[in-house]
């Protein structure tokens, strides 16, 4: 053994495939997909929006204009303008900062949170599983808008609130995924090398099982963000959501309600602003899938 | 390209399949690979032709490219098949869906995938008959009863009632096959058909194959990766590599008479069951199949090849005819040696020679047993019954020496590792290393136990961290077991050399590594430990042949330098001989025989290993065999049968004694034990006799076989 050793220490360890290239791998899988592409490119924009709406609408969202409401579009306000004369075009850009913020930070903890109950219930079984799962199964049981609007009701729909429900929410079904993805690996004869070697429960969970559960988990958040997306939307349909004056495409239907004969711009645009998002997130999260996991596509 | 001008044997009235210059294209993301490139062959009325290859060679491709069953990426680009003079490749798609099911079947490797679970087994075949034969649903039960009688099951019509899964493989396979026959096809495709079954199991299958030829007329197709396999059910052979033929010929020619490198290789890998010294070196092929969109210039096989000269790199050889049916792709073939003992299982080193008898026992088992719960079937049906997988096994493992453990699956092989290891808590029973008690888990055993027993799995693909990348997984436990972080890397290298694989594999990810080259890094990270113990439960079996003999060596080499001492858990009695100092025949959680490995595979045995050992197909067609099959498979281990729990099964079966009582434990010479109610004295005389019918003097070179 000695002697190998060395003969090998002559020889230089060789240099690992970088980042960059691992990162440019996924852009090239990426690319092939011309549909996916589009979905990542239209929640980019999105994503964008929600980060500098401000500097970027070409008015202030809050700038009542009262001559001008209800202005079919026009080169001015290309999305037309609302009951107060507001730019629909600019409201539709600052509401963004809305969804991302309460479902985008939502789906976050919810994802943090759930992967840390998947996990333990998981891979440490028996009691404890049953019970959060059961925990789990009385959350899944109410609709969960229901469930949102009792929450709200009860502790007021204040920002901190609204990110907490929309977490509540969707820990369940992240940690039934993460869940499924442990009780799968656990049996991998790689975890039970660890096992034999003696390593910590905690290096066997968090360097062992977690970065294989990663990919399903990252496709699995996306998909939840793009559902938190109506979630946040009803919110504030339902005057629950982001308050007023801050623009809310949920709420910004809500008012159109009353103008839907004159003003059916004031409706449709933020209809599809949100549908645009989802229908992004979704292509999005589909490609990600085939990007992480090749060759185990469905299709 | 190779052409066949002129070797193509005449068609005549007995031609049913006639493959003409076929090739077949994939498409990928890296443009078109050809899997397949211009192949030829025929196939007469009730002749068995054996297709033979390692993976990647193209034998299913180009059986499934033949019948124009290819996945949506596949096509075929150019050749003929003809099917009784009728050209397929011009049949449009809904004239071929009638050519499938009635005039050629397939049967799988799997056969639990190939009926759906959820109908009745006999309603299932009789399907095929009303759909392709137009019969009444009377006319094609009685029709179904027929085959189920044809392929030999017993009580059909209780079979035809079931369900798949109340059925064990070998009867779900001899449905399958029953199933393809039902239409009389005048091709009959199986792929692997046994790879997926025990070995007593394919024994009874293979009989099965060998019957039907005499049963009915149709060509076989019989695509396999073991050349034992095909000595035992083929008329002739085929050997492929890389999508192109090496040779063709008669069985008997050519397994007594190669006439391609490749094909003497092939055959040298593979460890023959011999009375001669044990542990020696197999035969390997150097390199790897090639790329198909790397193909080297001129003779594919040329650069693993021992013959190889300047010439052969330079145009592709085509196959000439070397004898009367005898072709070969080596344009060096006059001088392609005769098998000769050197070349079968060759002795280049026989590294066990050398050392000493061994002084110390290592590990002892003792009385083992792990029971699990069975299932509840539901709220208020608690079963109070046990699985008992393993029940009262003992066993010891010498300093520097291998044990093998034997046994179909369900004999507990695997679960006594697992116990052995700490992975499974035992019922009952002690383990024990230096005569030290081990806890019963890995969490009650010190770091420096864990660190003395290590294991190498047998799914080559699960047992890496797929994010890891191999330095990873050889480093940790270097790491783990108190090497200094600097010293890490250069110690991984190490390893690495020591199994073979250069340091450019550091960063590659399991993705990137093939079968045999993850159970390579496998085995370093075991050995990273610097164990006492490995054990190495069937590490070989997913494994190409030619795989398989490096790995053995592989084994065998680090054994010799090292000293470390193997458990080598097993299904294949040859490999289990290649390896073993000693050998412990396990059936349904308990051991049967056990004793020094020349003493164990040699008669007299007990009748269970001697059933397992006449179960081997052995590559050598000239060989004839004890036929001594098992019928059924092995018993739940819920319900294990009282007194000798092999008599339900046992072809040496007495009387009542086998049933009421419990069979002793006899002791033969030299540490040879049986547990059996027969005495040695019986068993000697009971083998002789068959012995003497099996003792045909074959006169093939080099394999000495008693079975």
């Amino acid at each position: 053994m000695s002697a190998s050793v060395d003969a090998a220490a002559a020889t230089p360890v060789p240099t690992r495939r970088s980042r960059v290239q691992t990162l440019r791998l996924y852009g090239r899988r990426l690319l092939r997909q011309p549909i996916a592409t589009v979905g990542t490119v239209i929640f980019t924009i999105f994503l964008l929006m929600a980060l500098f709406g401000p500097w970027i609408a070409p008015y202030g969202y809050e700038e009542q204009n009262i001559p001008d409401r209800l202005q079919s579009p026009t080169l001015l306000h290309p999305f037309g303008t609302d009951n107060f004369g507001r730019d629909v075009f600019s409201r539709i850009i600052v509401g963004a900062r809305g969804i991302f913020l309460l479902g985008g930070t939502g789906t976050i903890l919810a994802v943090l949170m759930g992967t840390t109950v998947g996990l333990i219930s998981g891979y440490f079984g028996g009691l404890l599983d049953e019970i959060l799962m059961r925990l789990l199964d009385v959350l899944l049981s109410i609709p969960s808008l229901l469930l949102a609007l009792v929450l709200l009701g009860t502790v007021g729909p204040s920002l901190l609130n609204l990110i907490l429900v929309v977490a509540v929410l969707y820990i369940p079904m992240i940690a039934r995924v993460v869940r499924s993805m442990v009780l799968d690996l656990k049996t991998k004869e790689f975890v039970e090398a660890a096992r034999i070697r003696g390593e910590r429960d905690s290096y066997v969970l968090f360097r062992e099982i977690l970065p294989n559960a990663l990919p399903p988990l990252l496709v699995e958040a996306s998909m939840r963000f793009s559902y938190s997306i109506f979630l946040v939307a009803s919110l504030g349909f339902l005057g629950l959501g982001v308050q007023p004056p801050s623009p809310d495409w949920g709420l910004q239907i809500n008012e159109a309600r009353n103008y839907l004969e004159g003003a059916p711009w004031m409706l449709a645009f933020p209809a599809l602003a949100i549908s645009l998002l989802v229908v992004a997130t979704n292509l999005m999260s589909d490609g990600l899938r085939r990007v992480l996991q090749p060759g185990r596509e469905d299709s | 390209m190779a052409t066949l001008t002129g070797t193509t044997p005449e068609r005549d009235s007995r031609t049913v399949l006639e493959i003409e210059g076929l090739s077949v294209a994939y498409r990928t993301e890296e443009g078109d690979i050809f899997p397949v490139r211009d192949v030829s062959l025929t196939i007469a009325k009730g002749e068995s032709f054996g297709l033979v290859g390692e993976s990647g060679s193209g034998k299913s491709t180009l059986a499934m490219g033949a019948i124009r069953y290819l996945a949506a990426n596949g096509r075929v680009t150019s050749g003929r098949v003809l099917l009784r003079g009728q050209d397929l490749l011009t049949l449009s798609d809904k004239e071929m869906r009638s050519v499938w099911g009635s005039r050629v079947a397939v049967v799988y490797q799997s056969p639990g995938n190939a009926l759906n679970p959820s109908i009745r087994t006999g309603n299932q075949i009789a399907e095929v008959a009303r759909i392709h034969l137009g019969m009444s649903k009377q006319e094609a039960h009685q029709r179904m009863l027929e085959m189920l009688k044809k392929v030999k099951m017993p009580d059909p019509e209780s079979v035809a009632r079931r369900y798949p899964h109340q059925l064990s493989g070998g009867m779900l396979q001899r449905c399958v096959v029953a199933q393809a026959m039902m239409t009389n096809p005048e091709l009959l495709i199986l792929d692997e058909p046994t790879t997926a079954l025990d070995v007593t199991t394919q024994a009874v299958v293979l009989d099965l194959v060998a019957e039907l030829k005499q049963e009915f007329d149709s060509a076989i197709l019989y695509i396999t990766h073991d050349l034992g396999v095909v000595a035992r059910v083929c008329d002739r052979v085929g050997v492929m590599y890389a999508g192109e033929f090496m040779e063709q010929g008669a069985i008997h020619d050519l397994f007594k008479r190669p006439l391609h490198p490749y094909t003497l290789n092939l055959l040298g890998c593979v460890p023959h069951f011999s009375l001669g010294p044990r542990r020696k070196t197999l035969n390997t092929i150097p390199g790897f199949i090639p790329r198909l969109d790397e193909l080297p210039e001129g003779c594919i096989f040329a650069p693993r090849c021992s013959l190889a000269e300047p010439e052969c790199r330079v145009a592709q050889p085509p196959l000439v005819r070397a004898g009367e049916d005898h072709l070969t792709a080596c344009r060096r073939w006059p001088v392609v040696p005769t098998p000769a003992a050197e070349h079968m299982a060759t002795i280049t080193a026989d590294l066990m020679q050398a050392r000493g008898a061994a002084e110390n026992s290592l590990l002892e088992a003792r009385d083992v047993k792990k029971y699990y719960p069975v299932p509840a079937q539901g709220p208020f049906r608690q079963d109070k019954r046990k699985v008992k997988s393993v029940d009262g096994m003992t066993i010891w493992i010498d300093e520097g020496r291998t044990l093998g453990l034997v046994g179909e699956s369900g004999s507990g092989k695997t679960t006594m590792a697992r116990t052995i290891i700490g992975l499974v808590e035992p019922t009952e029973g002690t383990i024990s290393l230096r005569g030290e008690m081990l806890g019963p888990t890995t969490r009650s055993r010190s770091r420096d136990v864990l660190r003395r027993i290590q294991m190498v799995f047998q799914n080559p693909d699960a047992s890496l961290n797929p994010r890891q990348t191999v330095g990873q997984s050889i480093g940790r436990p270097l790491a783990l077991f108190g090497t200094p972080r600097d010293e890490i890397p250069s110690r991984v290298l190490g390893l690495l050399e020591a199994v073979h694989l250069s340091s450019s594999y550091y960063h590659r990810l399991p993705s990137e590594l093939s079968g045999g080259e993850k159970q390579r890094v496998a085995i370093a990270r075991a050995f990273a430990a610097e164990p006492d113990l490995i054990l190495c439960d069937e590490p070989i079996a997913s494994l190409d042949v030619s795989v398989q003999g490096s790995l053995m060596n592989l084994l065998t080499a680090l054994q010799a330098e090292k000293g470390t001492s193997y458990l080598f858990i097993s299904h294949d009695l040859s490999a289990v001989q290649h390896l073993s100092d000693w050998v412990c025949v396990a059936y349904l959680g308990y051991a049967m025989e056990w004793g020094d490995a020349g003493d164990v595979l040699n008669p007299p045995y007990h009748p269970y290993t001697e059933a397992l050992l006449s179960a081997i197909p052995i590559p050598d067609p000239d060989v004839i065999q004890k036929n001594i099959r098992l019928e059924g498979s092995v018993p739940s281990a819920v319900d294990i049968p009282s007194g000798c729990r092999f008599h339900t099964r046992c072809p040496r079966f007495i009387g009542d004694i086998c049933v009421e009582e419990e069979p002793p434990w006899r002791e033969g010479e030299g540490d040879h034990w049986i547990y059996c109610h027969h005495t040695f004295e019986t068993l000697v005389e009971m083998q002789k006799e068959t012995l003497r019918l099996a003792d045909h003097d074959h006169g093939s070179p080099g394999v000495e076989v008693q079975v």
